[in-house]
Parts: structure tokens; sequence; C-alpha cells
């Protein structure tokens, strides 16, 4: 059945904003947040619509990020949709709970705003903080700019409550880059979005006083396993509730998301993937070198868990080289992790192209044009000589 | 109420569980609930307590229940009270709830504390309730800021040159009155009147409440599984752990002994205080008297009882 689109309006926010306003319109029960930069904007809006009586929110300002992912648990597990928002340390603070949020399988929505992790200490973007807790169970979702990050928040509220799922999102920006950088962004009517997330019903309320339940029992060795299965289990199911969303949300607002997104990827001999801000970055670069007559393309990654490998050797499938880049390191000695677990993806798959990693950006260090068509420059190479890839590259470092 | 008429209330904390035989926090909480009239949140954070009473498939609780971690009970239960506050607000929910946060000593006076100043600060209606058995038993017997001095535990063993733990106890119950919450109190799983007195007080304050009780663990004191309440009305008894609540900043003495024991006699009780008794360590003996005598002054003046000083001690 098609639908018309709905009315948009057409504001310029910062992604810091953008956030902000997704939460105004979702309106959770419950918001329990502790300021950090970059993301302290969030929160401090945040406060002032809940003052001003905007939203029907209760706001808990707790004394830490691990109290925040605390009493959001607690909130959530209540029966009250419930959010809270963090980067880099906070982030790095809330660990604990992280891992048990997504093992009570709580569906928390949590804007996260992209800082690098301390040692030294330094508040600019990278993907240290989210990449870190790429294996706590949750959802991440990645968004490019301030319009992104509208709508993963919006869409992210159905996919973490979705009965099939139950699991915690992440959607994240770059800090200062994007939660600091003003653009126009289409924002969605408050009673249309108030529509598509509807009402928040979690499976076992503790305060349905009527059905007590015990939440967060000790679990050993005869059901942790099979808990932890069932886990693993939701996130798989949780693919297909992503697109059905994304295709729900794309009715609304006229704006489709997939798992990945190919930019100029028909006839590319080569590639670079990336997550974030820079694929802004690296799509005008593309569009420089393709009018300049070479043949290569962009393949962003939107959800990274749950990870898309299949999405990604389809989105690869005709190319001879790839240049994979990472805001952050794992310290492995085997490349960042959006290299590790591309190159992982493309061992069962049938095209297998040379692969060469990027480390760049770290702490906020600038990615400019001229450092991406580098890239770009050397993949050639790579595609077009007998060169072996495989290998760990720094962009924009002083050596 | 008594004592034929507790028996009577309803269980919210049912038998089965796996605690040992002679423990006290399932005394403490049963006394505790029962003086709940409204339906509970319970929230519990990791130790003895849940451990032995949330075994999966198995619950102990007829309540709601959630834990979630060590160090953050009051934090998770300021959500769920904060969710009771918004739902309510809306309409959604109607029903009068009480929120109970249990936590042993290890989870409250060290690495719950913060969480735990947090939720008062911020008034969140609940009731935080601290079992204190003086130690980090769950993981094995290891000192807490609550340990008294001098006790043999695994990380503040009794060697050769040094007798037990060194310090003396953290006064949490001070702290926490400090917060200016309207309801703080000391109790002892040992006097379940005075308790089950206190728990009603703190589930009718205007605010959040505090109680701290003594609850005997006999592992990590060494003690029989019989002597469990005797031992815990040891502690009242010799002053060690005085019974008073500080209701809107007033502080009052709930007990006084009539004839203080010496707290040697108590210790005497105790395997984790055997060592103390050798005659290398009287002046240890001497120190530990003198610190539980000036604390009990200290807590005669902040209850207004002025050259209150007990002649007998």
């Amino acid at each position: 059945m098609a639908m018309a689109l709905e009315a948009q309006k057409t504001t310029a926010l910062t992604g810091n904003e953008a956030a902000a306003t997704a939460l105004r319109q979702i309106e959770p029960d419950v918001v329990a947040a502790y300021p950090i930069t970059p993301q302290t904007e969030i929160v401090q809006l945040f406060s002032t619509f809940v003052s001003d009586g905007l939203v029907k929110t209760e706001f808990a300002a707790v004394e830490s990020e691990h109290s925040a992912m605390s009493a959001t648990i607690g909130a959530a597990a209540a029966g009250a949709r419930a959010m809270t928002a963090t980067s880099s340390n906070g982030l790095a603070f809330m660990w604990e709970m992280l891992y048990i949020a997504a093992g009570l399988r709580i569906p928390i929505v949590m804007p996260v705003v992209n800082r690098a992790l301390s040692a030294p200490i330094n508040i600019h973007c990278d993907h240290s903080d989210t990449m870190g807790a790429r294996d706590a169970g949750w959802i991440q979702i990645y968004s490019e700019n301030a319009q992104e990050m509208y709508d993963n928040l919006i869409q992210a509220v159905r996919i973490a409550e979705h009965p099939e799922v139950l699991l915690p999102i992440m959607v994240t920006i770059d800090g200062f880059i994007i939660s600091h950088g003003m653009e126009n962004v289409e924002l969605l009517q408050d009673q249309v979005v108030r529509d598509f997330v509807g009402e928040y019903h979690f499976p076992y309320p503790l305060l349905d006083i009527e059905h007590p339940k015990t939440i967060g029992p000790l679990t050993l060795q005869d059901f942790y396993f099979e808990h932890k299965r069932e886990q693993a289990e939701a996130m798989q199911r949780s693919k297909a509730v992503i697109t059905v969303i994304a295709d729900d949300f794309a009715r609304l607002s006229g704006r489709q998301y997939g798992f990945v997104e190919c930019y100029k990827m028909k006839g590319a001999k080569y590639a670079l993937v990336v997550l974030g801000s820079t694929a802004g970055t690296a799509k005008y670069v593309v569009d420089e070198l393709r009018q300049e007559g070479e043949q290569c393309g962009l393949v962003k990654i939107r959800v990274f868990r749950p990870f898309p490998g299949p999405e990604l050797c389809k989105a690869l499938a005709d190319i001879k080289a790839v240049g994979i880049m990472d805001r952050s390191d794992s310290f492995s000695t085997q490349g960042g992790p959006v290299f590790a677990e591309t190159k992982a993806a493309l061992y069962q798959a049938s095209n297998q192209p040379k692969c060469v990693n990027y480390i760049y950006g770290l702490g906020g260090r600038d990615i400019e044009p001229s450092l991406i068509r580098q890239a770009f420059m050397e993949v050639k190479d790579l595609a077009t000589s007998n060169a072996v890839g495989g290998g760990i590259r720094h962009l924009g470092v002083r050596e | 109420m008594a004592l034929p008429d507790l028996a009577k209330k309803p269980q919210r904390f049912t038998g089965g569980h796996r605690a040992c035989a002679g423990c006290g926090f399932p005394i403490t909480i049963k006394i505790i609930l029962q003086a709940a009239e409204n339906p509970v949140v319970v929230g519990c954070s990791t130790g003895c307590m849940e451990v032995t009473s949330t075994i999966y498939p198995y619950t102990a609780w007829e309540c709601s229940f959630i834990h979630s971690a060590f160090e953050n009970v009051a934090a998770t239960i300021s959500g769920v009270e904060t969710a009771y506050r918004s739902l309510k607000k809306q309409g959604k929910i109607q029903e009068e709830i009480t929120f109970i946060a249990f936590g042993g000593d290890g989870g409250t006076y060290d690495i719950g504390l913060q969480a735990l100043s947090g939720a008062m600060e911020r008034g969140h209606k609940m009731v935080y309730i601290c079992y204190d058995n003086q130690g980090y038993m769950n993981t094995g017997i290891q000192r807490s800021s609550a340990t008294p001095r001098g006790a043999n535990t695994t990380t503040s063993p009794a060697g050769t040159h040094i007798p037990g733990k060194q310090q003396y106890p953290k006064d949490l119950t001070a702290i926490m009155a400090a917060h200016n919450i309207p309801y703080v109190a000391q109790s002892s799983m040992s006097h379940w009147n005075d308790l089950y007195r206190k728990a009603k007080k703190a589930f009718s304050a205007d605010g959040p409440a505090f109680l701290n009780v003594l609850s005997t663990c006999r592992l990590g004191w060494a003690t029989a599984p019989e002597d469990t309440v005797d031992v815990a009305e040891g502690a009242v008894q010799c002053k060690l752990w005085p019974l008073f609540e500080v209701e809107e900043g007033v502080w009052k003495l709930s007990f006084k002994p009539r004839q203080p024991l010496p707290v040697a006699d108590w210790m005497k009780q105790q395997g984790r205080f055997k060592h103390l008794f050798r005659p290398e360590n009287a002046e240890l003996l001497t120190d530990i008297q003198r610190e539980v005598d000036e604390r009990w002054e200290k807590l005669l003046k902040r209850c207004g009882i002025e050259n209150g000083g007990d002649k007998q001690g």
C-alpha cells in the first residue's frame, strides 16, 4: 500500500541538537544521564525540555555513568521506556553494565558521541569508545551526519523493543565533527514520531506487582550457556527486524537505510570501507576521482553489530582491492576492528579482493580529502599491480 | 507487634534458599519485609543474599526482584523508583509501591558507597538496607571497611607479625545521617522488635531512608549456627554496635545496655578474634575497648545524653 510521505520541517541543527530533538520526540518515560564532553549538550538540552514541561519524562541527574546505565536498566526493567547518552570514558565506565543490559535483554537506546578513550586524555573524535564495546551484546548503528543520527535513533527504539530482539542499541555520531557541526536536518512532526515508536511494552515489568518476577538471578553451568545462545539468536534475528523497520521508516520519511550504503560502487574496481562522518568526506573524494575517470567507489557500514558480513561481501563482489578504514586501533597487531572483521567476512566470499588497513583520525586528527585521495591511489596500485595486500598503514600520522 | 502476630504475616522471602544454616541475613530481611504494608519491589547487590536466593530456575522471592551488579543496587532501585514516578504521573500505575535496596557491607560501605550517596542525595523514595556482616563473606571472608579492628580475615590474616585487621570500621550510619535524609537508623537482627519498628519508620519516611543492620555471618565470624542471634546481641550489649536512629536530623539512642559487656567477652565467642587473647595482644584489646567507649560517648552526646558516660563500661 502506497503511503504519502509525512510533512517534514527542515531545520539547521547540530548533531547533538538533532539527537536531543529525537529524544524529545521519542519522549521516554525516564532519562538518567551524566554529562561528558562532547555528549554534554544532549543532556543539557534534554534537561531544559524537562524543566520547560515539553516532555513527560522524569529526569534523574545521576552521579556517574555507571549509575546512569544502572538506573536506566532499573527503569526499563520496571516497565518504563528509559534512555541515557554518553561518550568515551563515560562509556568505558559503563562497561560492566553494558554487558548486563544486553544479558538481561533490556531494550535501551543510547546515543553515543564518539570520542577517543584516555590515555592520553583527549576530547576529540575517534571510535575507540564504541569499538571497545563492540562485543558487549549491543546493536551498534553508526551515523554519518546529524540527519542519520536523528533517523537512526527513532528507528532504534522500534528495533530494540521488538519482541524478537529485546536488545540494547547504541547509535553513534562523531564527536565535535558532527555533534557540534550544524547541518540542515529534516524533522518529522512530533506526533508522527510518537506514533512510529508507539508504547513501550517490556514483557516482565517489575512494577507488575500482581505477577512478580525475579530479574537477574544467578545462572550457573546448567543454564548460562542456553541464555547466551538465546542472546546470540536475538542478535541474529535483529537483522530481519532492522530491515523491516528501515522500510517502515522510509515510507514515512523517504529516507531508506540498509546495513551498508554503496556509493558509486557500480563499475568500481577498487573501494574504501568506512563508517561515520568520514563517509561524507570520502564521497566528495569519490566524486572528484570519478570525474577524473577513476573506477573507485565507497562502502559505508551503518550497522556494525550485528556485523553485515554477507552485505559487505556482496558490496565488494566485483572489486580487486579495498582499503578498510579504522578510526581506532585494537592493538592486536592485526589491524583495527573494521579491518579484522571485514577480512574475516571476505574469507567466505567468492571474490576476495586484496585488503589494506588504514588507521586514521585518532584523537580527532583531521581526515582531509587529500589523505583519502592518497588512500584511494594506494588501493588503486594494489588493484592494478602484483603487490600483496594485508598490511596496516597509518594515514595522516607523523612518521 | 507481638511475635506470634509477626509470625502470621505473609512471607515475601520464602524458605528453600541456599543460605548457610545459622546465616543472619534471612532473619534480617524476613523481619524487614514483614514491616512493609505496600507491595514491594526489591533490589539486591551481588553477594550472599543474591546468590543464595535466586539460583535459576528457582527464586526465594515472592515479590518483584532485580539484581544487576555488585556496586549499583542504589542506582538500580533509583531507576525503578523514577520509572514508578513517571508512570504514576501519567496515570499508568495506581498502586502504592515500596522500593527496597539490599546490600551487604561490601556493596554498601565500600564498592557501592558512591551509588548509595548519589541515590540518597537525589531524594528517591526508597529504603536502603545494609545487612552488615562485617566482611566480604560471599567471596570467602575478606576484610571490608566494616570489619572490626583485630578480626582475622583472609585479607587481614592474623599472622606472626600482624594481628588481624589494623583499622577501626568506618561509621557508615553517621555518614548516611550526614546526607540529611528523613530517616537513618542502626539496628541488629538480634533485636527483632527494634528492627521491625525501624523498618516501619523507614517505609513511612517522606523520602529516602537508610537502615544499617548487624547480621551475623557464622562462617566469617567462626561461631556456631545456633548462636547466630546471641552473638549479634552480644555486639549490642558490649556497645560495639549501638542501636539508634536519626529522625529528621534528631539523634536518638534506642537501647542502653544495663550492664555493658566488655568487648573482649563478645570477641571470645568468635573464632575470628581468637588470636587477640594471646598475651602479646593484650594492649590491642585495651585499645579496642577504649575506641568502643569513645565512640559510645560520642554517640551519647549526639543523642543529647550529657554526662551519660557509661560508668559500668
